[in-house]
């Protein structure tokens, strides 16, 4: 029997919690990490007779981030109540919008292996977040902390055009930039302000209709949607080649087993009865109220890497690499006040800094480096005050002490040595100790001036001006 | 249209309601009036009616992004029926 | 006479005299509620201590003359579906047998503003779904007039005890003829305003598109006074209407002269007892004497109006009542095998069977396949009603029919005939789906027991309504009568 092809073929439900100050319905604070139910009240607790009043920054945000996404805005929009039973539910309904959300028919663009891709988006609603349940060991329970409901989010639902996971990736990243730029969220998939859930089918290769949906819910962590997501779609490959059929189910990423799991006590099936909120009036958006949202929006990832292409002369790679996070974009133009060299400022964020982060695990929240100290530090290099190699040092102490470099070059003794008589003595020295690599240079092994060079730099420790001991050496050598 | 003993399990079951056998039965007669009276609805065309959910014209009600003082834990608690740890408890979510 | 046959003005008057303290006109009211309240069964929780030690308070304030509310030391009983910091608050319901509010109602706050203190809380028609009382979980309240009969409902509890001078005013919830109904039914003055005149901030929903709070009073002169009291633009409720309040006493004032007022035919047909068909005549010509005229008009959707509403108020009920699951407050039920288990054994125990009813009516007409046949159809239906009412109002001022088709009820009576009930409330109803104000004023006695007649205004117009009332009162003697307990 001939192997069938598929193709795969995802959708995303991304929720992403807008950083207002207080809650969606009620004036509780949004803050995160309070001990468990001190920010609730009657309203978000669900107290018999309690209303909801709309936070206005709420929906101003749901606008700002729709349009940032290039959705069309709703003249009138409204709130519906999505009913079902749940302990993190308060009101055993969550208040979010039906058939009238803020947004609709947007799109981004995402870029996978050098090429473009337009993914489009369905809607963007606003709605309030539910509670945190916490199971006790044993099972004998579980508990129960309002802080996070009514927080407000948005849940944005793209269309079926994503085919691999590393799409979902990139459209992931490029939402959360998004997000970033337009200061609506903090996106911290750790915290939960980013979650997504990811609806994942296969389908012949040609085949028109779409085939049987698996949900993975509740991602949050990009490794683990490009994980969960592989593991999904070698596991509906191998379901489909044996012949059988996928169930349409909702199931959970097990990072530490490395697969997905059914979570059958999702099975029942769900009638959400939505209707239209009763406590809610509707929302009528108007041109000018649109307007004042939009003149908000701050320069978007591709306006800005279009734009470092064209101006600094950056590959589209690296644009692509530094503008997806607005930190790293905000600290490389910030930088541009004290060089003009964009170029080295770029490979210094992109080599140093993210292989830093990475290596630490950490966050460019948790380091102390800001663009001034960057940029002096660029302009200590062109100086010739310190070294590539010395400034590596006085980089890694930037991050960790937030120290300006001149400061650090000084407190460390780190100036380059550019005397040219005190080099050459040290030069003498060296090839007056080291015979053999003599005879090797002049035996025509090019490498051996490496070696040389190396042994200057030792006795330096790494202070002397690279440029000028390679001259000396060669000038030493003939000579000798 | 009517509605069976089958319906009315399983909306009692969307509404989380524990009903004996002598109740399904009752609440299927009861509610069949009820839905066969609901019926002469349809005795009008509402095709061109537009939906009232509100009957005052009111659009628009916010409040501006500030916050409130939150209750006090104590009062939080109060009418809860298990608490531990300053939470609400629960029976085991089963996954 | 006792403290509890003056009007609200005349305690007032008393207080400020200080002829009558604070202190005595509680002492009264409950030597009144021990001495009737065994019959009458009107209240679920009563706020003994906490009232006399207020109303001593308000007599320190009355020697002092500090500033003070308009109706300072006043007692009133409060339907216990609004809730009440610190005072039980059950909704006659066993599910929150034991909940304590921790806050309170807008109009708990607004009556405290006005220094009315507050006796205890009234029974009701569990979670106010029904027109009886009997669908309390803890009592029938009788009607004063005779204590075989139902009090109406569901602000049952509310009625009784202003009829039987328990207190001097009372505050109920209207969603579907909850204050006009029992009114009728006991004799009294009962105003529901205009949807949206009063925030439904702190009152436990049944139906929030219809929801209503309003007074209960003996006299329409009350009903402005304590309407005043609790008006006004609440920024806790999105659909709390910013408007002008009038000073409502003061537009009692006037005359009827000229005022053009439209009978319903519909409201006249009939389903409606011949004896209670009289007694609206019979005021008509009191008002036709006062100089207005009167003539039928139709309201031709006024037929659909139960079905609409059954289906609406159903559907909103049964997501309002799902928080109501054992996790946060309330009596949860005991020993549940699990999560699941927790929900249904609580519900299932703490909710009678009334609202379960209506849960499954609701929760049916919400769900996958029916939502269009039934919710969408009735809202549709409502806009139809609405457009009744104003056409209606640009031809009359008022409109005047019966509150309700018959008298008070024998207790037990249509308690096993779920729809036989509802259609009592058939004239209430549709000015409830039209959102427009209503009150209801005893218009004569048939058989010995008090009719009412429904006096129905443009929206926000409660001045207008309470105008005609007030002259068609002082006109009449039907107000001034009382039953004997």
């Amino acid at each position: 029997m001939p192997s069938t092809t598929f193709e795969t073929v995802i959708g995303l439900e991304v929720h992403v919690e807008l950083h207002t100050n207080s809650k969606i319905f009620c004036g509780c604070s949004t803050s995160f990490g309070a001990p468990p139910n001190t920010h609730t009240c009657p309203i978000c607790l669900g107290h018999p007779g309690v209303l909801p009043v709309l936070n206005k920054q709420a929906v101003e945000y749901a606008m700002k981030a729709a349009m940032a996404l290039n959705c069309e805005i709703a003249d009138i929009s409204k709130f519906d109540r999505k009913n079902y039973f749940y302990p993190d539910s308060p009101k055993a309904y969550q208040i979010s919008q039906y058939d009238q959300p803020i947004g609709r028919n947007g799109w981004i663009d995402i870029e996978v292996d050098g090429k473009t891709k337009r993914i489009t988006i369905d809607r963007l609603h606003l709605e309030e977040d539910a509670g945190k349940l916490t199971h006790m060991e044993g099972g004998f329970g579980s508990l129960v902390d309002f802080n996070r409901v009514g927080t407000p989010l948005v849940e944005i639902v793209s269309n079926p055009d994503i085919r691999s996971a590393q799409e979902a990736e990139a459209y992931m990243q490029k939402l959360r930039a998004i997000m970033q730029y337009c200061d609506v969220s903090d996106v911290k998939m750790e915290e939960g302000s980013l979650r997504c859930d990811v609806n994942i089918s296969l389908r012949p290769v040609g085949q028109e209709e779409y085939g049987t949906k698996t949900e993975l819910k509740n991602m949050n962590s990009f490794r683990g949607v490009v994980r969960g997501t592989e593991y999904e779609v070698e596991r509906q490959t191998d379901i489909l080649e044996d012949g059988g059929t996928i169930v349409q189910e909702t199931r959970r990423w097990d990072e530490s087993q490395g697969r997905t799991l059914s979570m059958r006590s999702k099975e029942e099936a769900h009638d959400y009865r939505y209707f239209p909120d009763p406590d809610l009036v509707t929302l009528h958006i108007d041109e000018e109220w649109k307007e004042r949202v939009r003149a908000t929006i701050p320069e978007l990832p591709d306006a800005r890497k279009a734009r470092y292409a064209s101006e600094f002369g950056l590959s589209s790679y690296d644009a692509d690499v530094l503008t997806s996070s607005k930190k790293l974009a905000d600290l490389l133009e910030e930088s541009l006040n004290y060089t003009k060299d964009a170029k080295a400022v770029a490979n210094w964020i992109m080599g140093d800094l993210l292989g830093y982060l990475n290596q630490n695990s950490k966050e460019i929240d948790d380091v102390m480096l800001n663009g001034q100290n960057l940029g002096e530090m660029i302009g200590l290099i062109e100086k010739g005050t310190i070294s590539n190699k010395i400034a590596k040092t006085v980089f890694k102490e930037m991050l960790e002490s937030g120290k300006a470099p001149q400061a650090i070059v000084e407190e460390k003794g780190l100036v380059q040595i550019s005397d040219e008589g005190a080099i050459r003595g040290i030069v003498e020295q060296i090839v007056a100790a080291n015979p053999q690599s003599v005879e090797d240079y002049r035996a025509g092994k090019e490498r051996a001036i490496g070696f040389l060079v190396g042994q200057v730099m030792r006795e330096t420790k790494g202070k002397a001006n690279p440029t000028l001991v390679n001259e000396l050496l060669v000038d030493v050598l003939k000579q000798a | 249209m009517s509605i069976n003993l089958h319906d009315v399990e399983h909306v009692a079951k969307l509404a989380r309601l524990l009903l004996t056998d002598e109740e399904k039965e009752r609440y299927t007669d009861q509610l069949n009036a009820i839905l066969k009276y609901a019926d002469k609805l349809n005795e009008l065309n509402t095709d061109d009616v537009q939906p009232t959910t509100h009957v005052l014209p009111i659009r628009n009600v916010m409040r501006e992004d500030e916050v409130r003082p939150s209750l006090d834990r104590e009062h939080v608690m109060k009418n809860a029926p298990e608490e531990e740890d300053g939470q609400f408890r629960v029976p085991a979510v089963l996954e | 006479m006792t403290p509890l046959d003056y009007t609200l003005a005349e305690l007032k008057q008393q207080l400020s005299a200080r002829t009558l303290s604070a202190t005595e006109l509680t002492d009264a009211v409950f030597a009144r509620i021990a001495a009737t309240d065994g019959t009458v069964q009107a209240f679920l929780t009563l706020n003994e201590e906490q009232a006399r030690a207020e109303a001593h308070r308000y007599d320190d304030k009355y020697v002092q003359g500090e500033g003070l509310g308009a109706l300072a030391g006043i007692p009133a009983g409060i339907k216990d579906n609004i809730i009440t910091e610190g005072l039980r608050t059950t909704c006659a319901s066993r599910f929150l047998d034991n909940f304590v509010p921790v806050h309170d109602a807008f109009v708990s706050r607004k009556l405290k503003e006005a220094g009315v203190i507050t006796a205890g809380k009234l029974n009701m028609d569990e979670f106010a779904m029904g027109g009886s009382n009997e669908n309390s979980a803890y009592q029938v309240t009788r009607n004063p007039w005779d204590v075989e009969r139902v009090p109406g409902g569901s602000s049952g509890g509310s009625a009784a005890a202003v009829a039987a001078g328990q207190v001097p005013f009372s505050l109920g919830s209207d969603t579907g003829g909850s204050i006009r109904q029992p009114a009728s039914y006991c004799g009294i003055v009962g105003l529901k305003p205009t949807y949206g005149l009063i925030s439904r901030f702190g009152l436990v929903a049944f139906a929030s598109s219809l929801d209503q709070i309003g007074p209960l009073t003996r006299t329409v002169e009350d009903s402005a006074h304590v309407l005043q009291a609790i008006a006004g633009h609440d920024t806790m409720d999105s659909t709390s209407a910013n408007v002008d309040i009038p000073d409502y006493a003061a537009a009692l004032q006037g005359d009827v002269r000229g005022l053009r007022i439209g009978v319903p035919k519909e409201y006249m047909s009939e389903g409606v007892d011949p004896k209670v068909k009289q007694a609206v005549l019979d005021a008509l010509q009191t008002f036709e004497s006062l100089g207005a005229t009167w003539e039928e008009v139709s309201l031709p959707h006024t037929e659909y109006a139960v079905a609409a509403y059954y289906l609406l108020a159903s559907s909103e009920a049964s997501s309002n009542l799902s928080r109501f699951d054992g996790v946060r407050y309330g009596v949860r039920a005991e020993n549940p095998d699990n999560l699941i288990d927790l929900y249904f054994k609580s519900r299932s125990e703490g909710f009678g069977s009334e609202v379960k009813r209506r849960i499954m009516l609701g929760t049916y007409a919400l769900s996958s396949g029916y939502y269009d046949a039934y919710y969408l159809k009735a809202q549709k239906v409502r806009t139809l009603i609405k457009q009744d009412f104003d056409q209606a109002f640009q031809k009359y001022d008022l409109l005047i029919g019966p509150t309700a088709p018959t008298t008070a009820f024998k207790i037990g009576e249509q308690i096993n005939n779920p729809l036989q009930m509802y259609m009592n409330d058939i004239l209430t109803i549709p000015v409830s789906l039209a959102g427009v104000p209503a009150i209801s004023v005893p218009c004569g006695m048939a058989d010995g027991l008090p009719v009412g007649l429904q006096i129905i205004g443009k929206p926000f117009d409660e001045s207008a309504v309470l105008r005609a009332a007030h002259l068609f009162e002082q006109a009449t003697e039907h107000h001034k009568l009382r039953p004997q307990l």
